[in-house]
């Protein structure tokens, strides 16, 4: 059976079940129903079945490598390769869509008869396979094909709840800013061409020595920004905030989890996999990335009070910290300390399957919540944690992953990034230490901050008393949703219980590549379910989790039986200073993180607005009412991209002078057109 | 004899450090001229709250019913991962400097959790306190330990003790520099002036204690217990890390002697550092911890900067 689904046929077939699942859909679009249970029931079989071919692939012995059909064009082949990086993507992703599309089948009801399921459903298959596609595609023109199926669907479904306005200003943006990154993607691929003279992904890598350093190094800085864009590192990010918290919540999830990966695995691919080798300061360039993203991406999400776009900016800091272990894996490499970069690399991949199950857990439950209390500000939630009991839990757990807290599995990925940015400040011959100290301190501050931002996203959702008449009456999920959920946050215990395993896996993962062959001896064991780095350090995630566990049994038991058996607990209200106590005391989670943003107002320039209304204009002693608007300049749009912007507007107005609109000055134009070219081919 | 020893180390930390927080008072009572509680008062305390009834707020959710139990559990977990005054425990492969950081963090979390549960503003502005205040301490924490690595060749805790005492002199001046930026650190994570009052909760600057205002008895007494803990837990990494005298390689009742005489002798340095610092100076200006902070996470770079 196995043998069957890692074959050819079954990826064709995994292919062929989301395309059943689109097509479907969209002829059933009459009947809201029928079409979502037939695309979830496509989504979900398909997603199955490729868990099981990506984790047959991942423990494959050799790499699948094959094509489908002949070509009418020499440069289109429509060739696969599964390497255990493509199976490892595709395992993700398959992972991730089939508990999103549980969670879907209840999700998607509340959109009935307001807008078409069958057009959900049509897009939401096609993105799915759209990213198979993207993580699999061995051809260069192939691949953009499918990078655009993937872009394109995902575009669709970011402006799917089209009655606001916002969303489709976010979808717009999103359309325009992943173009942008394509064209530079296009860029890159071209001057691989230009060298290698074939869009093949294993003709580039055997022709890599024909490419002149200058070419590569700008391939390297086109397919940054390129993928980049798409990754969202800033300042390329300036969709993600938009576009996650636009889409339905189970497609945010996806997005967020795993679109967004996709950038990071073409990076691998071509960075680690096609172009070696390439000089220093690639990593260099990728580890300062990695630092500004995960630093200013959780300092963005403290300051946001919209529960999905603080999420979406945590994935920002997220793709940090993933690009912190590329990063020094591609620094290691340029030293020559491969066995050193293999461990920054185990660190990359692990926080990406990491942050695809926690962070689509975040967003399921702060879908849940939306769903509910038909806001997603949240100083309009409140007390949800009894009104939602489950749904609280599971965003706890995912708030504890997210914010690196053992057992949970964000924990082990973060010491094993720790640790890769460690070994460079401690290897001896390291000429870019700073480099490692600063992406290091970045790593450090991060965690604090999300920390912090955690316990106010938490408390300000789930805690104290509701804020809204809507949190008032907001009841627990239905089960599908809460399955989706449930198995998210099993799925991140048990990787990080089992982060000695994962990471095995991982290092076979690695291993695969070229450069990662012939190790003299490698710097990461994992054995008996221990990581280890060199004789530097180690951890070991089951007795993290049993200490716990016991000494939380332990305490729980000693205080209750042996130490106050007899004492009585009563109920009563919350002391209130003498006052009425009523929601407005609780802090709002603008409140809560205002010191910090206050602390860091160099970097998040705060800003604040007052007006205040007297009752009496003369006398100005009795103030009718105040009010405080808190904000935040946006440093990227006012001196990035608002520039930008001018700059091409300009520029469009000058070249509108061209357009005449006189038959003859075009005619005119096409002959000089004529005789340019013939100069040219003299 | 040193199975014993693997038996009672989690126990350590909770049975001790009850008598920390009494001597650091003891000493500052002195130092005001004041006469002041036994030094057996904190346990005398605990035992007073445990056997209280309770009130818990109606708008209290499990979170806050638990925290409690978790934030006590998480510092008894820290206590047998970190060396005391035996080196040779069978804790010691797990005592990684950044699980120890991270699982610390499990109960700053609940804790500023636990004070945003009841809806009061006390607890809500403590906890955005508490949670601004360790975000910006944990860098200065997670770098000083780093320095010892550095020196050591490990990040596991038990071997930077065996080896920070063996280290060259020339690692003397970063080995100093970090343990200053840890003893900022130490001040800010264990609630101590200038950070934070341990001794009042009348002023809304207060941050630890106004976070566990609304809790009483047995919850009270865990919660009062995992901040001595905490605090206990802290200082004995500040002892042994930085100064390594002392500790027991292999089980000997010499040894043992030496390695409790010394240990008490080096607490009680810090206690006297502590009360020394809360008698003579003014708790800062919130907006001005972060530059102690940022001070210390400094202090750390140039120690990198001097070994490297």
């Amino acid at each position: 059976m196995i043998e069957f689904i890692i074959s050819p046929d079954g990826f064709i077939i995994l292919l062929l079940l989301f395309l059943l699942g689109a097509l479907g859909a969209a002829l059933l679009k009459n009947n809201d129903e029928s079409a979502n249970y037939w695309s979830s029931f496509f989504a979900i079989a398909g997603s199955l079945w490729g868990v099981l071919f990506g984790l047959g692939s991942l423990f494959a012995v050799r790499p699948l490598l094959f094509t489908i059909g002949a070509s009418p064009f020499s440069l289109l082949q429509f060739s696969f390769l599964i390497d255990k990086l493509a199976a490892f993507f595709v395992f993700i992703i398959c992972l991730i869509a089939l508990f999103c599309s549980l969670y879907g089948i209840d999700y998607v009801r509340q959109y009935y008869r307001k807008y078409s399921i069958g057009s959900l459903g049509f897009f939401y298959n096609l993105f799915i396979a759209g990213m198979l596609l993207v993580v699999t595609a061995t051809n260069g023109l192939f691949f953009l094909l499918a990078w655009e199926i993937m872009s394109v669907a995902s575009f669709f479904l970011v402006i799917y709840d089209r009655h606001e306005q916002e969303n489709i200003r976010a979808g717009f943006l999103y359309l325009v800013m992943t173009h942008v990154g394509t064209s530079f993607i296009i860029a890159a691929f071209l001057l691989l061409y230009k060298f290698t003279g074939s869009f093949e992904f294993s003709l580039i890598r055997n022709g890599a020595g024909m490419i002149p350093g200058s070419v590569k190094n700008a391939v390297f800085v086109l397919s940054l920004i390129g993928f980049g864009t798409k990754a969202g590192i800033i300042p390329l990010h300036i969709w993600l905030p938009g576009a996650h918290p636009a889409a339905p919540s189970h497609v945010s999830g996806l997005m967020s989890g795993v679109m967004i990966k996709t950038g990071i695995y073409m990076m691998i691919r071509i960075f680690l996999d096609l172009l070696q080798p390439f000089p220093l300061w690639w990593g260099v360039v990728l580890l300062i990335t990695g630092a500004v993203s995960s630093l200013l991406g959780v300092l963005y999400a403290l300051t946001e009070h919209d529960i999905k776009k603080l999420l979406a900016y945590h994935s920002i800091e997220n793709i940090g910290i993933i690009l912190l272990g590329l990063g020094s894996a591609l620094t290691f490499l340029s030293l020559q300390m491969p066995a050193l970069a293999l461990v920054g690399l185990v660190a990359s991949l692990f926080h990406t399957l990491n942050h695809a199950t926690f962070k689509s857990l975040l967003f399921l439950g702060a879908g849940s919540v939306i769903n509910q209390t038909h806001t997603r500000n949240m100083e309009e939630y409140g007390g949800l944690i009894k009104l939602m009991p489950q749904t609280a839990l599971l965003f706890l757990v995912g708030s504890m992953a997210i914010t690196a807290l053992p057992p949970f599995n964000g924990f082990f990925s973060e010491w094993l990034t720790f640790q890769a940015l460690f070994q460079g400040i401690a290897a001896p011959n390291s000429q870019v230490i700073w480099i490692f100290v600063i992406a290091a301190g970045a790593l450090a501050f991060t965690g604090g901050l999300a920390l912090a931002c955690f316990v106010k996203a938490f408390g300000a959702i789930f805690l104290a008393r509701p804020r809204s008449d809507e949190a008032k009456h907001a009841k627990e999920s239905s089960p599908f949703m809460l399955a989706g959920m449930w198995s998210l946050g099993a799925l991140s215990l048990l990787f990080g219980v089992g982060s000695g395993y994962v990471s095995q896996v991982l290092q076979a993962v690695g291993g695969e590549f070229a450069v990662f062959q012939n190790l003299p001896a490698p710097f990461l064991h994992t054995e008996g379910g221990w990581i280890t780095v060199g004789g530097f350090s180690s951890v070991f995630a089951p007795a993290i989790f049993l200490a716990l566990l016991l000494a939380l049994l332990a305490v729980v038991f000693a205080v209750n039986r042996l130490l106050s058996r007899r004492q009585t607990v009563r109920t009563g209200p919350t002391w209130d200073c003498g006052t009425d106590l009523t929601p407005r005391m609780e802090i709002t989670s603008t409140g809560f993180a205002r010191s910090i943003i206050l602390i860091f107002k160099g970097i998040l320039k705060p800003t604040m607005q007052k007006a205040v209304e007297y009752r009496d204009g003369e006398s100005r002693y009795l103030p009718k009412s105040r009010m405080i608007k808190l904000g935040m300049n946006d440093i990227y749009e006012k001196y990035l991209y608002e520039p930008a912007q001018a700059f091409v507007l300009k520029f469009s107005l000058y070249a509108k002078k061209v357009q005449s609109g006189l038959i003859n000055m075009y005619i005119l134009y096409i002959l000089i057109a004529l005789v340019g070219v013939l100069l040219f081919s003299l | 004899m040193n199975i014993i020893f693997d038996i009672l180390q989690p126990l350590f930390v909770p049975l001790l450090s009850p008598l920390l927080i009494g001597v650091v008072k003891k000493i500052k009572a002195k130092m005001q001229n004041r006469q002041g509680a036994g030094v057996l008062q904190p346990y005398r305390d605990l035992w007073k709250l445990f056997h209280k009834d309770e009130v818990i707020s109606q708008d209290a959710s499990w979170i806050f019913r638990m925290a409690p139990y978790i934030i006590f559990a998480v510092t008894l977990i820290v206590g047998a991962f970190i060396p005391i005054f035996n080196l040779n425990t069978f804790t010691a492969p797990l005592g990684d400097l950044l699980a120890v950081v991270y699982l610390l963090a499990i109960g700053t979390f609940f804790l500023a959790l636990a004070g945003i549960d009841t809806g009061s503003a006390f607890g809500g502005f403590a906890s955005s306190r508490e949670m601004t205040v360790s975000a910006l301490a944990e860098v200065g924490l997670i770098f000083s330990f780093f320095i010892l690595s550095l020196v050591s060749g490990s990040t596991n805790l038990f071997t930077i003790a065996d080896s920070v005492l063996v280290a060259n002199i020339t690692s003397l001046q970063p080995i100093i520099l970090a343990g200053l930026g840890y003893f900022i650190v130490l001040l800010a994570e264990g609630g101590r002036y200038p950070f934070d009052n341990p001794a009042t909760h009348l002023e809304l600057t207060m941050i630890h204690e106004a976070m566990i205002l609304e809790y009483c008895g047995r919850r009270l007494a865990l919660m009062e217990w995992a901040a001595a803990n905490k605090l206990f837990i802290f200082m004995t990494l500040g002892a042994n890390l930085f100064f390594p005298w002392g500790l027991m390689h292999e089980f000997s009742l010499a040894a043992l002697i030496v390695a409790v005489a010394v240990f008490a002798l080096k607490l009680s340095a810090f206690c006297f550092a502590i009360a020394f610092i809360e008698s003579g100076i003014a708790k800062f200006r919130f907006f001005r911890l972060p530059d102690l902070l940022i001070v210390s996470f400094i202090l750390n770079i140039v120690a990198i900067g001097l070994i490297k």
